[in-house]
């Protein structure tokens, strides 16, 4: 089963917290979870930690290494990049990641 | 090469089973269909005797329908075959349905094997192999008092053990002279008998039982060939296993003159299309009973149905293990039965212990051990034996207590094709490999080779052999924090300290690089918590903290938070208590009573902790800390208020430590306890800091620790009055904070602290730095600066909207559910959940 991507607006862009994650639910029910980093890029992907089986990957510590920024999962540690989604300590595992913008002061996710 | 095979059929789903299935599984394009005669799924049997002390058959269950139907397999339980017809490639269950099948495994395992004795199809006579084998001797257990194995192999005292764990009386009965006649020699196996004498089992050797027949005082009697005979209520028959070759024996396969399925290196049968693995295969005319060599043919036979050419060479029956307690190890030629060989004999019998080792003719090669009692060399004599390294001139110095110089086998003199971790078996040579690839650390290692990630038995190892290829290539082992900082934790609390920097941003821009990252992120945060004391979700420090610290919370399996809060000393009114209560009540949390004195609330969401700790915090209470790198408890006894042995008020004293230092943050968790005299009830000796009560005040014990690599505490000062203890703990735990790595207990930084024990005297007790008073100031303005975290935090709008679940929904997290065991909840198992685990998965090829 395929479904159409659409925007969807999200919240106001000052309830998103600085260097730090919140979780937002799309229309679909897929949990994502939101990183600001520095002033203006959004990162979105999946909240579903595949080591942990649990929607926890928001409340993780954003890190970089080597220019790559990533997400610590609170669980287990290991780290995804929030640019592929893919598991930095595993590479069988990889995890979604959406398009976001700002439009009007609004953050929406392509999803 | 013919067609490619498509469907593979596996008959069986025992460990060996299962473990073909996840082989064939990693490859595309077959269709696999797993035929089980047992009601259930795989199950791991090496531990089925946990099930009487409280595993449930969940617990011991390897695999699941959601994982059998995520991966795509086919699977059929009571679905026993009966017929296979080699000609048209199917076979028939039970039921009529026929299977068509281009490759057939067979793992059909083995059963145990009943002597034949008159009687021994009586009731509650029994085996021991399987989980519906476990309920029959548990049902016939309740009914009973006695019980009776025969058979005194490694299996047999397995299943004494359960019989014991069931509270019954035990006895095994053995027809060799001795017990583990496989695995011991004589020497050894007499000393393991005293041992499991001992713990009140009893044993009988040399006894042949001739019949079953009516006892009196028990269901039971046993007589045996010697004239003497023994009442039981429960007999167990652990005499050793059979291949279920029977389906091979009607559908000519060949078989071996006493059983098995005859295979190939390939472990292909006589049938090309048909493979036999575990214990129903005959290898070189050798049956394996154990999984280790099983898992190895289950390998080997997908290898070969995908094409490989992976040949089964036998396999390493050493073992160690751990019987009633005892430890029991052996390896190779134990008996010593290689033309010329010679021994070296250990043996204590006080503490009961006893080592040989035999070695080949010319002596230069290790060729087998026999442990009992004491196997820590276990591991290093496996190496010997495995790898042929050569022995040093005494190889008796490598089983002799440590009383002399003991040659150690350094990693260097193992050769490449040693194994390191044998659940992935990973050996030196893929270790070095890796390096040369560009490895620089355990952890690349690990990621690259896969070693020490299944059972981690080998970590140590693993490390050892890193390390020291590491340093041979003239790589440094670093000592900075993270690639953002080239800095130990140490240097840049100085740094944080003498240029008065408050917070992260500001550090990594003067001294820093990149964005930071897990490691130096929270090292960070916990510096400037020790210094300034801010509260830590200022904005500036929020991004800073782990899960724990962001939300005030332990953070559980199902991403559910633990609510702890704090009782200084242990001590609770009633009326807390109540509210406790009241509180756990209406949100349903699993409510437990921590080791250290405290009450642990779980199963909290995250949306729910504020509401929660709102009413904690009206009721009086404030938070424990739980969570953080931090002082935790301090424990005690009711000292000498209550107590008719108490020596001094330690109830008054842990309850005024634990307010005095509750906000610390410090490298590690800190734990305290205080005991009100050398009766040692509140266990402070085990403790960072641990206070004992004296006639004339208190003793002072440092640096203990419970945790992985439990220390007694080191007595610092004795007598001490109540205004010099706490200035003595002052200075001792504010030097601790700023010099110690981060995640480093005080056990580990007092081991590794330059000067040890009398340079900590000299500095806390003497000022031989000079800095006493600056110590002292800087703890007083932790102490004063306190604030109760969840205080802080539910009184803010801004706080609790991090709170939230979904920043644009009110909807709770579905994927969290519980199920209700002992009258409370606990998290649901995969298996369980009523929607199932969404796993998504990802094409990470480019487009």
């Amino acid at each position: 089963m395929t479904t159409e991507s659409t925007w969807q607006s999200i919240c106001p862009t000052n309830d998103l917290i600085k260097n730090s994650g919140v979780c937002a639910l799309l229309a679909n029910q897929e949990q994502v979870a939101l990183f600001q980093v520095g002033e203006d890029t959004v990162y979105a992907v999946s909240n579903f930690d595949p080591f942990g089986k649990a929607n926890v990957l928001y409340r993780g510590l954003i890190g970089e290494t080597k220019g790559d920024v990533y997400i610590a999962s609170p669980l287990l540690k290991q780290r995804f990049s929030l640019n592929s989604g893919a598991c930095l300590d595993d590479n069988t595992f990889a995890i979604k990641t959406y398009e976001t913008r700002v439009t009007d002061g609004q953050l929406e996710i392509l999803g | 090469m013919n067609t490619q095979p498509r469907k593979i059929v596996v008959v069986g789903n025992g460990m060996v089973g299962h473990h073909f299935v996840d082989e064939m599984a990693k490859h595309e394009g077959y269709e696999i269909t797993v035929l089980s005669a047992e009601d259930r799924l795989a199950y791991d049997r090496v531990h089925l005797s946990e099930y009487f002390s409280g595993k449930t058959a969940e617990d011991l269950a390897m695999t699941s329908p959601a994982y059998y139907n995520e991966i795509g397999v086919k699977f059929f339980t009571n679905a026993k075959v009966i017929n296979i017809d080699k000609a048209a490639k199917t076979v028939t269950t039970e039921a009529g349905e026929t299977y068509a099948y281009d490759k057939l495994v067979m793992a059909t395992g083995s059963y145990p094997f009943v002597p034949p004795i008159p009687g021994k199809e009586r009731e509650h006579c029994l085996v021991y192999r399987t989980i519906q084998d476990l309920d029959d001797i548990q049902a016939s257990a309740k009914a009973g008092k006695v019980g009776v194995v025969v058979g005194g192999g490694l299996l047999g005292l397995e299943a004494a053990n359960a019989l014991k764990e069931l509270g019954l009386q035990t006895h095994v009965v053995e027809f060799a002279p001795q017990l583990m006649g496989v695995q011991l020699d004589k020497d050894g196996g007499a000393l393991l008998r005293s041992m499991i004498e001992g713990i009140g089992v009893q044993v009988h050797t040399k006894k042949a039982t001739s019949e079953i027949v009516d006892g009196e005082a028990c269901v039971h009697r046993m007589n045996f060939a010697d004239g003497t005979h023994l009442e039981t209520d429960v007999i167990l028959f652990s005499a050793g296993i059979r291949p279920y070759d029977n389906l091979a024996r009607e559908f000519d396969l060949a078989v071996g003159e006493r059983g098995g399925i005859v295979v190939d290196n390939y472990c292909k049968t006589s049938d090309d299309s048909i493979y036999a693995i575990g214990e129903c295969a005959l290898w070189n005319n050798f049956i394996f009973g154990l999984v280790a060599p099983g898992y190895t043919m289950a390998k080997v036979a997908a290898d070969n149905i995908i094409g490989g050419l992976q040949q089964f060479t036998g396999a390493d029956m050493s073992t160690k293990l751990k019987l009633m307690g005892m430890d029991v190890g052996s390896i190779g030629d134990a008996h010593a039965r290689t033309e010329g060989c010679k021994s070296y004999v250990y043996s204590n019998q006080p503490d009961q212990i006893y080592k040989k080792i035999v070695v080949s003719p010319d002596g230069k090669e290790l060729i087998g051990a026999v442990l009992v009692g004491d196997t820590s060399e276990y591991d290093s004599l496996l190496q010997y034996a495995l790898n042929g390294i050569e022995l040093p001139t005494n190889p008796d110095g490598l089983i002799l207590p440590s009383s002399g110089e003991k040659p150690t086998l350094g990693v260097d003199a193992l050769p490449d094709t040693a194994t390191i971790c044998s659940c992935l078996n990973v050996t030196k040579g893929d270790i070095i490999a890796a390096i040369d690839c560009g490895a620089i650390d355990v952890g690349q290692v690990k990621s690259s080779t896969k070693a020490a990630t299944g059972c981690g038995g080998c970590t140590a190892l693993l490390k050892k052999v890193t390390d020291h290829e590491l340093e041979k290539r003239g790589v440094e082992i670093s000592t900075d924090l993270c690639e953002h900082f080239a800095y130990s934790r140490v240097e840049l609390f100085h740094i944080v300290q003498a240029e008065q920097i408050k917070t992260f941003e500001h550090l990594l821009v003067k001294h820093g690089s990149g964005l930071g990252c897990e490691i130096c992120k929270p090292a960070a945060a916990s510096i400037l918590a020790s210094v300034w004391n801010d509260y830590v979700l200022k904005p500036d420090h929020v991004s800073l903290q782990d899960t724990n610290d962001t939300f005030l919370g332990n953070m559980q399996k199902d991403g559910t938070y633990s609510v702890v809060p704090r009782m200084p000393g242990g001590e609770v009114t009633p009326d807390k208590l109540i509210v406790i209560g009241e509180v756990a009540k209406e949100y349903n949390l699993y409510t437990k009573v921590t080791g250290g004195q405290r009450i642990d609330l779980f199963g909290a969401r995250v949306d729910q902790l504020p509401a929660i700790w709102k009413r904690l915090i009206d009721a009086g209470m404030e938070t424990g800390h739980a969570y953080g790198k931090s002082l935790r408890t301090v424990k005690s006894c009711v000292g000498s208020t209550w107590c008719r042995y108490g020596q001094q008020d330690s109830m008054a004293m842990a309850i005024r430590l634990e307010d005095r230092y509750k906000g610390l943050r410090s490298p590690h968790k800190i734990k305290f306890a205080v005991s009100g005299c050398t009766r040692e009830c509140a266990e402070a000796q085990s403790k960072d800091i641990g206070i004992i009560a004296t006639e004339n005040g208190w003793n002072l014990y440092v640096s203990g620790n419970g945790g992985m690599k439990p220390r007694h505490g080191d007595l610092f000062a004795t007598d001490l009055d109540d205004e010099t203890l706490i200035k003595y703990i002052d200075r001792y735990l504010m030097f601790y904070v700023r010099t110690a790595d981060r995640l480093t207990r005080t056990s580990v930084w007092l081991e590794n602290l330059e000067g040890g024990l009398p340079y900590m005297e000299k500095i806390v007790k003497d000022d031989h730095l000079g800095i006493n008073d600056e110590l002292e100031r800087q703890m007083q303005n932790v102490v004063d600066t306190y604030q109760c975290e969840w205080k802080t935090t539910i009184e803010s709008e801004e706080q609790l909207k991090r709170f939230r679940q979904f920043v644009n929904s009110d909807a709770i997290d579905g994927n969290i559910e519980f199920v209700t065991e002992r009258q409370q909840i606990r998290p649901a198992k995969d298996e369980e959940k009523k929607y199932g685990v969404k796993i998504q998965v990802v094409d990470l090829t480019p487009a």
